[in-house]
């Protein structure tokens, strides 16, 4: 039954609901699948029986005439991030191996509510810190796209979540949970020919997830099409009391709501994301992006959003001086690793358990964030970061009066080798730089794929919406997914 | 403002990450290149703006002041790597 591993989220749904198949048949697929991709990384932990266990429960639903979930039958893929009670979660480190949490986040518990079935945890940038999946503790993952030259250059998924867009892109699964900070879920979507959605922060609850950096976390769905990430945002969003930033707002029935005709909408084109210098692909990909929307009845509107190239600066002081205060509680003491060197004392341990424990990315960003949340600089960074931030907002603020969308590419570039980044932190910072002006400002945005460039690798359109505006970003996103030319499956060579 | 070998030392010691003199040695010139490059931030005109500490506008919740759950020192103890008569084990603090 491979052909049911072809299957996007709601095809399965629809056809478990109407006894096509079955949901045990579907999880028995999709096993297989990630059990032939090893050479891809992309999880950590295959969990079949979890999938299978889920699988079982439905069909026995179903033949007993029970209501089914709105995710019913479907199994998907969980990040690293989020606490699976009884099953391994690392956020990609060693400092979390073998770290077995006694409860389930919020978000991944809604999944199984729904009766989604879990795959296993998907591999991912350590902390969630990275653009490429590269400071993974459980090694990289590698992209199932090539170029078309013919040579066999291993890309990289994109990252943090590159185990989810890796898995999807390679139909290890119809759909995945990402998280992100400042692109996570976005990029790796971009690099892979998928769809990604961030939500507004505070949509999905934190509650479970190892965090980053709280004021900018998000939790968000990732799929091959607009479709199926309007049908897992709907199960994966919701009010927690347990989140102090989670909106006490209704779940709109945004599947239900989708709506591709943009007459009567504003669509923004921000003059300062035309960066000098950038990829031609990429301004034709965002230039085909234009047209359609023109041709979907939407009204194109020049913005400026002056604060953009401060973006970048301000996410790396923002983000490393909340990672280090949320990664102090890596000590050795509670869960995860410790080093206790022969005689050494409460301090050494902490000291050595942490040198031992994070990664090179992690530990350069725990020094930054320390270091501009120190007595003497912290006016200096950390308070000037938050002013620019509050200016970005009001960037956005500014802008919808004039639009109720905001269309760019995704990334500047398309997916890059593994390697070519890794030795230049800076170098791999600014991947992030279309992406992270809509998380300091808190907005919904999503990725869908717009087409390949000329080495036959996938470019993403990016839709960054107004806050609680899920459903437009949605919306304009079916209307691109809608016109975009796309040979959405990559193909097998694992 | 820049960071030499002596003030990521500190930094480290601060952040309770033990690092040899290479690997402190190797860092000073990352953290500079990344230092230098957000320092552009020192040129925006911030005047009159608050910093932005939430990004979502929304208030603080009120729960109810009752227990709602507890009796967990099993769960809560699970992964610790020291975990001794019901309570996390260290080495000795006190001589």
């Amino acid at each position: 039954m491979s052909e049911l591993a072809e299957l996007g989220v709601a095809a399965i749904r629809d056809g478990v609901a109407g006894g096509d198949f079955s949901a045990v048949e579907v999880a028995e697929a999709f096993n297989a699948r990630v059990a032939g991709a090893t050479a891809l990384n992309a999880f950590i932990v295959a969990t079949p029986d979890k999938a299978l266990e889920a699988a079982a429960v439905v069909d026995a639903d179903r033949a007993s005439g029970k209501p089914l979930g709105k995710l019913a039958g479907v199994p998907i893929g969980m990040k690293d991030l989020f606490a699976t009670q009884g099953v391994q979660t690392t956020a990609g480190s060693h400092i979390l191996e073998g770290f077995i949490p006694e409860y389930e986040s919020t978000v991944s518990a809604k999944l199984w509510d729904a009766g989604a079935g879990m795959l296993g945890k998907l591999n991912m940038d350590q902390f969630a810190m990275g653009s490429s999946n590269e400071t993974s503790y459980f090694g990289n993952v590698n992209s199932p796209r090539r170029r078309k030259d013919g040579g066999n250059a291993a890309l990289a998924p994109g990252g943090s979540s590159g185990g989810s867009s890796a898995a999807i892109a390679a139909r290890l699964c119809p759909a995945a949970t990402g998280t992100d900070t400042g692109g996570s879920i976005r990029q790796p979507a971009a690099f892979t020919g998928i769809a990604g959605i961030k939500p507004t922060y505070g949509r999905c609850s934190r509650w479970g997830i190892v965090a980053f950096a709280s004021s900018l976390d998000q939790a968000g769905a990732m799929a091959r099409d607009v479709t199926d990430c309007a049908i897992m945002l709907e199960a994966m969003a919701g009010f927690d009391p347990k989140d102090a930033t989670s909106l006490e707002m209704p779940v709109p029935e945004w599947e239900a709501g989708l709506n591709p005709d943009m007459r009567g909408k504003r669509v923004g084109i921000p003059r300062e994301y035309r960066l000098e210098g950038t990829d031609p692909d990429i301004l034709k990909s965002w230039d085909d992006g234009i047209a359609w929307m023109k041709d979907a009845g939407a009204t194109i509107v020049d913005i400026s959003l002056p604060h953009t190239k401060y973006a970048l600066p301000a996410y790396y002081i923002i983000a490393p001086a909340e990672a280090s205060s949320n990664l102090a509680r890596y000590d050795g003491v509670r869960y995860g690793l410790r080093e206790l060197p022969e005689g050494a004392g409460l301090q050494d341990m902490y000291a050595a358990t942490r040198a031992a424990g994070f990664g090179p990315e992690v530990k350069r960003r725990v020094l930054i964030g320390t270091y501009v949340l120190s007595a003497g600089f912290y006016d200096a960074y950390y308070t000037q970061a938050q002013k620019v931030r509050a200016l970005i907002a009001r960037d956005f603020e500014r802008a919808w009066a004039t639009c109720d969308v905001i269309l760019t590419p995704t990334a500047p570039s398309a997916a890059f080798a593994l390697g070519d980044k890794s030795a230049d932190p800076l170098a791999m910072y600014l991947n992030d730089v279309f992406a992270v002006p809509a998380s300091l400002a808190g907005l919904p945005a999503m990725s869908v794929p717009a087409g390949l460039n000329r080495e036959g690798l996938p470019l993403g359109l990016q839709i960054i919406g107004q806050p609680f505006d899920e459903q437009g970003v949605l919306d304009a996103g079916l209307a691109i997914e809608r016109r975009a030319v796309f040979s959405a499956k990559p193909e097998q060579w694992w | 403002m820049s960071v030499d070998k002596a003030t990521v030392a500190k930094i480290a010691a601060l952040a309770r990450i033990r690092m040899s003199d290479d690997e402190v040695a190797a860092l000073v010139p990352e953290l500079n290149n990344i230092l230098g490059w957000v320092e552009q931030l020192g040129e925006v005109d911030v005047s009159g703006v608050e910093p932005m500490a939430a990004v979502i506008p929304n208030h603080l919740r009120l729960r109810d002041d009752v227990v709602i759950d507890g009796r967990v020192r099993d769960a809560v103890l699970a992964n610790a790597p020291a975990a001794e008569h019901g309570f996390f084990g260290v080495p000795k603090v006190i001589e």
